[in-house]
Parts: structure tokens; sequence; C-alpha cells
């Protein structure tokens, strides 16, 4: 049983101003895939350094089951890391890759041979035992270095960005086989990315890092549907929540149309910035006057991207809708809002949720 | 680089790259020339080797035979032979083995002022050696070092040390900080670290910076001729003291110049490929 805790963990690098880190806590329960996400220089990848053991901590602890591994040696941590580059021994073949760790630490030849073939069976890596990582695909590469982790049978694995240098297509494949694998083994596993769909795909919990510091961690439809701050709701989502500013006036409105919501929890919170999904947003004959800018079609669903007036300047929306859709770049539509609109605060933090609507009743008395 | 990607003014590049060949293999053979004629020389008798230039001769290796047998100067060339593959070999063994662990520590777990020590490393190599022979020369009679291998292998060291440093540490930076940290998480201690990860990977390296130290160690002249100019010298030292100079000397000294350069040429035939491979693996970053 291995719950990894980060007890206001921080790193801070020699010459850094500002912590990469800053004050990380965070429960990782026994068996969970935890999701580190955010954008580049958030410090996810730090936060997983810190607990292989690669970075010091300048302060607070991380503990490994029930122990404070705060200053033991990476190799004493019992962990295994799967690296955005693989890190492959060149020089030595896919079986002596995946036997390195257990050579290391004393395991006996027969018993390193077996352990090693069992996990290339599983990995559909038993061809390939021989071969040099050069002589290898970049699947194939990425597979070793998922072998060589597993076939430790650690405590917790450390994934940072693994699938990155795949492309697109395998990319799809191997989050579901690591998905898989993660949820057979039940082994503690903290994976770092900077794709959010990886993100929401592949995590119980996924805990979203900005400039160091922990914005939210929570199971991925709560992180979509209640999103603490703006940040949180413009960097999960694809494509992303449309955010408009609508300063302090009473009635809300989006350009000349009025928002039909509640609004009293968010009374003293400053200049309110409202959010809503794609999929919130409908074309038709609705109250908001927009133009069409672009329409993306992915077949099943599409995406039409308007463009709308509001306080003088152009705001840009994206709507989600199926297919069929007939209108066109350039084509004049009416927008409805029909789902959940969230209230962001001045300072960014999530003041009220609910569901909302435009109203029609003000856009005709406009027209 | 060739004219082969290049746009078709093919007529003009032709006559171009024709002028190139040309111009390079004659400024190749103007700088080889010499040591042509030296070979050649070693394999004639004295009178043919001062005579005007002639290719048509009878070879002979009585020159090698006079020069190895008789012990005219003031060693033997086998004595010199053996004195010159101590004191290289020694002194190569020794800069690898000061030279690796702090190129090692300067490309991995480098200190502060890492910049600053590297610049110290090679700043020992701006003096002039004349300027520093005096000082070296008492120092050495002081301790009793004139005519050993001794003093020669110290010196050898402490010239090759700061070049074997400066270019480990560009090998061993080139190694991907991952393959080691992998390594450390994987429970590799330091001392397995290097061997089962560091050394394999940088062997081409060390392979380069040893044969460099070799070859530079071999050639020394004037450290061995100032300060061990009799018992424990070294081959260079051998053939400027072993040939009389008084009469015809060329082809015996053409023969013993020879016998200096074999085992260095042979050093870098062999190595080639590794040598050049490391050397390019140097120059990329």
């Amino acid at each position: 049983m291995t719950a990894v805790r980060y007890v206001e963990a921080t790193r801070t690098y020699p010459g850094g101003e500002t912590p990469a880190v800053d004050s990380l806590s965070l429960d990782i329960a026994d068996g969970e895939l935890l999701v580190l996400v955010g954008p580049s220089g958030s410090g996810k990848s730090t936060a997983l350094r810190m607990l292989a053991g690669l970075e010091p901590l300048d302060a607070g602890a991380i503990h490994i089951g029930d122990r404070d591994v705060t200053s033991v040696r990476p190799r004493d941590r019992d962990i295994a890391m799967v690296f955005q580059n693989y890190a492959l021994y060149p020089q030595l073949s896919v079986a002596e890759n995946m036997g390195f760790a257990l050579k290391q630490h004393g395991v006996p030849k027969d018993e390193r041979t077996a352990r090693v073939r069992e996990t290339a069976r599983i990995l559909d890596l038993e061809p390939f035992l021989d071969r040099k990582p050069k002589q290898l695909s970049g699947g194939q590469r990425q597979r070793v270095a998922m072998g060589r982790a597993i076939v430790r049978q650690p405590a917790v694995y450390l994934m940072d960005e693994p699938l990155s240098n795949l492309d697109a297509k395998l990319r799809v494949q191997t989050r579901t086989e690591v998905v898989e694998l993660q949820a057979r083994l039940g082994v503690t596993t903290v994976y770092v990315t900077h794709d959010q769909v990886e993100a929401m795909t592949m995590g119980h919990r996924v805990a979203v890092l900005k400039d160091g510091i922990l914005q939210q961690c929570d199971a991925p439809s709560t992180l979509y549907h209640q999103p603490v701050n703006l940040f949180v709701a413009g960097f999960i989502g694809s494509p992303a929540m449309n955010l408009v500013e609508i300063g302090e006036a009473h009635p809300a409105r989006i350009g000349e149309t009025e928002i039909v919501l509640d609004r009293a929890a968010a009374d003293g919170a400053g200049r309110l910035t409202v959010g809503f999904r794609p999929e919130a947003l409908h074309l038709g004959d609705g109250p908001l006057p927009a133009r069409i800018r672009a329409v993306e079609d992915l077949g099943s669903e599409m995406f039409v991207h308007v463009a709308v007036e509001h306080q003088g300047d152009t705001v840009q929306l994206i709507a989600k809708t199926s297919p069929p859709f007939g209108g066109s770049a350039g084509d004049r539509v009416g927008l409805q809002i029909a789902g959940t609109m969230h209230l962001f605060g001045e300072d960014g933090s999530r003041v009220a949720s609910g569901p909302a609507s435009l109203s029609s009743a003000g856009a005709v008395s406009r027209s | 680089m060739s004219g082969d990607d290049a746009t078709p003014a093919v007529g003009e590049r032709r006559w171009v790259n024709l002028a190139l060949g040309i111009l390079a293999w004659s400024t190749a053979l103007i700088f080889f020339f010499p040591v042509l004629w030296m070979v050649l020389n070693s394999f004639k008798t004295e009178e043919e080797a001062n005579a005007s230039p002639n290719l048509n001769f009878e070879p002979t290796l009585d020159r090698y035979r006079e020069v190895t047998e008789s012990a005219g100067g003031l060693l033997s060339f086998g004595e010199a032979f053996m004195n010159s593959a101590v004191v290289v070999l020694v002194s190569t063994l020794i800069v690898l083995a000061l030279a690796i662990p702090a190129a090692y520590a300067l490309a991995v777990k480098p200190v502060v002022k890492w910049r600053d020590v590297l610049f110290f490393f090679i700043s020992t190599k701006f003096l002039p050696v004349v300027a520093s022979i005096l000082p070296i020369w008492i120092l050495a009679r002081d301790l009793e070092l004139l005519n050993t291998r001794l003093v020669l292998i110290v010196l050898y060291t402490a010239i090759n040390l700061p070049l074997a440093v400066w270019m480990l540490r560009s090998f061993f930076a080139e190694i991907p900080r991952e393959l080691i940290e992998a390594a450390e998480i994987d429970g590799a201690r330091l001392r397995g670290q290097l061997t089962s990860v560091i050394l394999p990977l940088a062997a081409p390296g060390i392979a380069a910076t040893a044969l460099l130290c070799v070859i530079f160690a071999w050639n020394e002249f004037f450290y061995a001729v100032q300060l061990n100019p009799v018992d424990g010298s070294t081959v260079p030292v051998w053939v400027t003291t072993n040939i009389s100079t008084r009469g015809e000397f060329l082809a015996q000294l053409s023969a013993a110049s020879v016998l200096a350069c074999i085992p260095v040429v042979l050093a870098g035939w062999i190595a080639q490929k590794r040598m050049i491979r490391g050397l390019a693996m140097g120059a990329i970053k």
C-alpha cells in the first residue's frame, strides 16, 4: 500500500527568484493515477523530479508510503521513472536495459531473466530482447522504457511526458495501453503532461499547476464542470471555455444582450468574467447577433468560430455543434446560451455557477 | 559541400572542382614530400643520400641496422624506446586517472564557478615552455630527479592534464543527463553509473584523448633534452644524440627519424576511426 504525499513541498532553483514549485501539498492515494498538468514553466516536471529525488526540496516534505523520503537518495526511494526521451542505455540490449535495475539491486540472474521475459511478454517486446535501442522504432523504445519501469515492481511509477515523442495516432493508442496497464498493476502512478486531453483521459485525478502553484486537483469531470478559477477554466477543455469580461454592470450583458442569471453570489467580487463551454453556445436565431469567422468540421462534431461586438471590442467565441450545420464564414447568426455559466471574480476565482440564458426580450426591444 | 547539389552551371563548376582538386593534391604532395624524401633517404647509403636527388637506388636496411645497433650516443635505441614507452604509457595512465574524475565532475555535477576552473586548467598552458625550464630544472636537480624517467612522467602528466580535462569534459557533457538520472533511479551507485553508463558512452572520447596524450608525450623533445639528456631519455633525444654529425650522416638521421615516427603513425592509423569519431563528438557542442 503506497500513498504519496507532498507536504508544502517547495523548490527554488539556484539563482531563481520565484520558486519553481511553491508549497505544493498533494495527497495521492494508493493505486491512483494522478496527472500533473500545466503549461511549460508551471513546475509540473520539477514536482515530479522532487518526488524522484532528482531535485532537492528547499522546504516541506515528501512521503512515500509511511516513509519521509525528503532526504532519501533516488535509488532508495523504490520508484521507477519513464523519461520523455526514454533514456534507454544505448550500449545495452533491450533485455539488459530492462534488467539493469534488478541487477543493480542484486536480484539473482535466473529471477532477473524470468521477470524480464514476463514483462517483455506483457508489452509484446519478446522478439526484440536482443536488440539495441537504436534498432527499435519510437513506439518500441517507448515500450522498453515502460518495461524497464514495470519489471522493477516499484512502489510508485513516475512518468514524465512519456508519450510526447510518439506520433499522434500511436500516442492515442499508447495512452489507452498505459491506462489499462496501470489499472492492472494497481501501482500508484504520477504522470506529467502538458497535454490537457491526455490529462483528462488518463487521470483518476488531475492536478493543474501554474507558475509553481497548485490551482486545483480533482477528478477530470469536476475540473471541467467546476473549475476553481479562470486559469483552470481556460486550460481544461478543447476547444477552450468561452470567457467574456462583463465588468460590474447590472444587469450583465454581452454586447447589448442581457444575460439572465442568478448573480447574487457574485456581489462584491468586483469586475466579473463570465465563462461558458462551447457546447452551451447555440447558433440560430438567438438574441445575440454574431458573425461566423470560420467553421471547422470534424465529422462527428463541428466547431464554429464567431465574432461578437462587446463593449466596443470584437470578442471571439466558439460554439460546438453537431452536423449538419448550414452556415459558413461571413454569415450572420443569432446566439443563444443554454447551459451552465460560470462567474469569475476580479481575482480570477469562481464565485458562482448556474444555468443561464440570454434574454430575448432585451434583444427584440433593441432590434 | 560538393558540386553535386549546386545549380547546374556545370561547365564552370567542373573546372573549379578540377582546379581545386589539383591545388589540394599539389599542396598535400608539397607537404608530404620532405617526409617521403626522409623515408627514401633512410634506405640509401650515405653517398646516395648526399648525392643529387636520385630515385634509382638499391634500397638497403643497413642504416637501420647501424642506428639501432651502435650506441654511438649516450643511449641505445632499445633503451630509448623502453624509456619512451614507459614514460608515455605511465604518464597517459595517470592523466586519464586524474582527468576522468575531474572532467566528470565538471560536466555532470559542476561547481558554481566551473568556467573559472576550466580556464585555470587551460591557463597553465599559456606560459612558454622555455620560460619555465629554469625553475623546473632547479627543482628537478634539488629533488634529484635529473636524468630519471620519473621527471618526464611528472612533466608529461602535467602538460597533458589540462588538455585531457577539457576534451573529456566536452565528451561527458554530451551524455544525456536523463541517462545518468535513470541509472541513479535504477539503483546504480556512482561506481555503477560510471562503469555501466558513462564510461561505455564516453569510450570513443576517452580513446581519442588518450591517443592525443600518447602522441604529445611521445613527441616531446624540449623537456627531455633539458632535464634528461643521458640515462633515462626518450626516442626524440636519441635521434639527435645518437648520430655522429661528423662526416656524412643524412641517411642515418633519416633512418632514426623514421623509427621515431613509426609508433605515432601506427597508433594514429589504428585509432583513426575512433579518434575522428571522438573528436567530432566533441565538436558538436
